[in-house]
């Protein structure tokens, strides 16, 4: 047997386990929710109901849709204007100066820190902040979590369009400015137009971390199994509500977090396919 | 290709060589277990006593009540450890027999955060208005009229209670349901609540903590935590109306009463004058019939020597250490008659 055949086989077969793996997970998480959609249809995703008393217990998924979807866009929508300024600054204007180093450097380590950590420093520090601002329910609730969210996912997002604004070829940049364009015409009309689908990708696997962030989520959001009725009101994600309750679950209980998993999981997919779709149109 | 599957084929054959050789050439029991968190400080305590002392490994996993029962249907552990006792209609879903072993005693205190007013106390109706957010700041008269002499600041009371189950909530809303009729009727016992205010933590370690970083707190606690780390709590008035504190005499009280063979009961609200009301056992479980899943007799023999020890006096000796209240003696006497009446193949294997 040659080198090229063994080769071909330990590929296919490392690659057949994602397979494997994937699909495992998939029918698990189908077959662990079939209970709750035997139970309570697709009523399960729009009721608002969260009752695990005995003998009355209602499931529905919409508070940590509502409460996720919630963080996630909010931090996204924090993190933008701040992670973009970033990556300009780093991969344009202060290229290869020290200070663009140093920020560089910050901003890996920011996205290597565990999030328990992020959680820690959230409660610790950030929410007696914001109690001093006076933010209601002691500080608690959805806008603490999204701004935790938003630090936590910045590095992310800027650290890949940083990479991407960096590798547009300089031919096209020195072409602009020869045509006698300034600074800010050739970064809105040719490093943006140039790097726009890699930029959005970033953001993209942003969103994606926020929508499954579980543990700095659950500290600060206040896990009220209710729909937030504003931005400074308790909520719970899904993440956080299955990381909470799964070790007492059992029964139809247990089928609901599975069928909240599962509702997450083709969440992100969809979230992801548009991802693509808007990168293949863009690009 | 060939070579490739007979490498493949070996490397299996060898390990599964591996496995057979570990079972058969044990000589060392080891148990395992998982279930409650409360009472886990305790048992980390003395299964490493026992370790040391008898040379069996314990390990133990604080994975929840439902957890353990769980693991111990699934038949992945020894035994299991539950805060709640398993109804009958649990029971009767089990796969085989499953007896309860009481280890030790705990409590829930109500842990609050008002600098500089310790000791307050709190009626039953007081407790069931502000936890269903019918009194929501400190400064309401019912509260200053419940505690005379106390001057309470302009506050919002802010609610913490468990995010995760847990046989503490269940433990905490066992009593809440004996006191208040609206309680029961409106929210319930159960391990986890449909809770009418107030915002979630997980873990007693995190209802604790956010306690103790929130001004105007309020939540319920195992009392091991709160002793341990010093939270002022408040005392509870018991069945014959007195105000009682939370401490390890007063939760040995409640244990005082009558208990069923079969030591399943609740002692929430007990009768006795001195106990603290909201105080509980917490049991070990395990399958009466010890033979299945090709168990070995000594591993069997193992568990209820190790379980018989573990509600003598050498273990229980050891729980005030870690704030829990020892067994009283009838719950001794109940536990060691059923311990006793656990087989292997039919035949009990403690005498």
């Amino acid at each position: 047997m040659n080198s090229d055949k063994i080769t071909k086989i330990v590929l296919l077969s490392a690659s057949l386990i994602i397979l494997l793996v994937s699909g495992g997970m998939v029918f698990s998480l189908v077959k662990g929710a079939i209970p709750t959609f035997h139970a309570f249809g697709l009523n399960f995703i729009i009721s608002n109901q969260w009752d695990p008393s005995q003998g009355k217990e209602a499931y529905g998924a919409l508070p940590f849709i509502a409460g996720t979807i919630m963080t996630s866009v909010t931090a996204l929508l924090i993190c933008l204007p701040l992670s973009f300024s970033t990556s300009l600054f780093l991969g344009e204007y202060f290229k290869d100066k020290k200070i663009a180093r140093v920020i560089r450097l910050m901003v890996d380590l920011l996205a290597g820190i565990p999030s328990i950590v992020y959680g820690l420093w959230g409660f610790y520090v950030l929410r007696p902040l914001l109690i001093d601002l006076g933010l209601p329910n002691q500080g608690f609730g959805v806008f603490t979590a999204s701004l935790i969210l938003a630090i936590m996912i910045i590095p992310y997002a800027t650290s890949l369009s940083n990479e991407i604004i960096t590798m547009v070829p300089n031919d096209l940049k020195e072409a602009a400015y020869s045509l006698g364009a300034t600074r800010y015409e050739v970064i809105f009309n040719v490093i943006i137009p140039s790097a726009r689908s890699g930029i959005i990708a970033g953001y993209i696997l942003a969103f994606g971390r926020a929508l499954g962030e579980t543990m700095a989520v659950t500290m600060l959001i206040g896990n009220a199994n209710v729909i937030p009725t504003g931005f400074f009101d308790t909520g719970n994600t899904m993440a956080s509500v299955i990381a909470n309750q799964f070790g007492e679950a059992d029964g139809l209980k247990l089928s609901s977090l599975i069928a909240i998993a599962l509702l997450l999981f083709l969440i992100t997919g969809i979230i992801n396919a548009i991802g693509k779709l808007i990168i293949k149109k863009m690009a | 290709m060939k070579t490739f599957v007979t490498i493949v084929l070996s490397i299996l054959l060898f390990s599964s060589c591996q496995n057979t050789n570990n079972k058969s050439g044990n000589k060392k029991i080891s148990l395992t277990a998982a279930g409650a968190t409360f009472p886990m400080p305790y048992y980390n305590m003395v299964f490493k006593k026992y370790t040391s002392e008898k040379g069996v490994l314990l390990t133990y996993g604080g994975i929840g009540s439902g957890g353990g029962i769980r693991s111990l249907s699934d038949k992945v552990v020894d035994f299991g450890a539950t805060d709640a006792y398993l109804s009958d209609k649990k029971l009767s879903e089990m796969p085989a027999e499953v007896v309860h072993i009481p280890t030790v005693l705990g409590a829930v205190v109500i842990a609050y955060n008002l600098p500089g007013l310790d000791g307050i106390k709190l009626s039953n109706d007081l407790l069931e208005k502000i936890f269903m957010g019918e009194i929501t700041n400190w400064n309401d008269p019912a509260i200053k009229k419940n505690n005379p002499g106390k001057q309470f600041p302009d506050l919002e009371i802010t609610f913490i209670h468990r995010s995760d189950g847990s046989g503490t909530t269940y433990i905490f809303s066992d009593y809440m349901s004996k006191v208040s009729q609206e309680w029961a009727s409106r929210v319930g016992t159960g391990k986890s609540l449909k809770w009418p205010v107030g915002m979630g933590a997980k873990g007693n370690p995190g209802v604790a903590g956010t306690i103790k970083q929130t001004k105007g707190a309020i939540g319920y606690i195992g009392s091991e935590y709160a002793f341990a780390q010093k939270i002022q709590t408040a005392k509870v008035q018991n069945s014959s109306g007195a105000y009682i504190e939370p401490s390890i005499a007063s939760i040995s009280a409640a244990a005082q009463g009558e208990i069923p063979a079969d030591t399943r009961i609740m002692l929430t609200n007990s009768d006795d004058p001195e106990s603290y009301p909201i105080s509980g056992f917490t049991w070990i479980i395990l399958y009466k019939e010890q033979n299945y899943n090709n168990r070995s007799y000594n591993q069997a023999l193992g568990l209820v020597t190790f379980l018989d020890w573990l509600i003598s006096s050498d273990a229980q000796g050891e729980a005030e250490k870690v704030h829990y209240a020892p067994l009283p003696q009838k719950a001794v006497e109940k536990a060691k008659a059923i311990l006793r009446s656990v087989t292997y193949d039919g035949k009990v294997l403690l005498k």
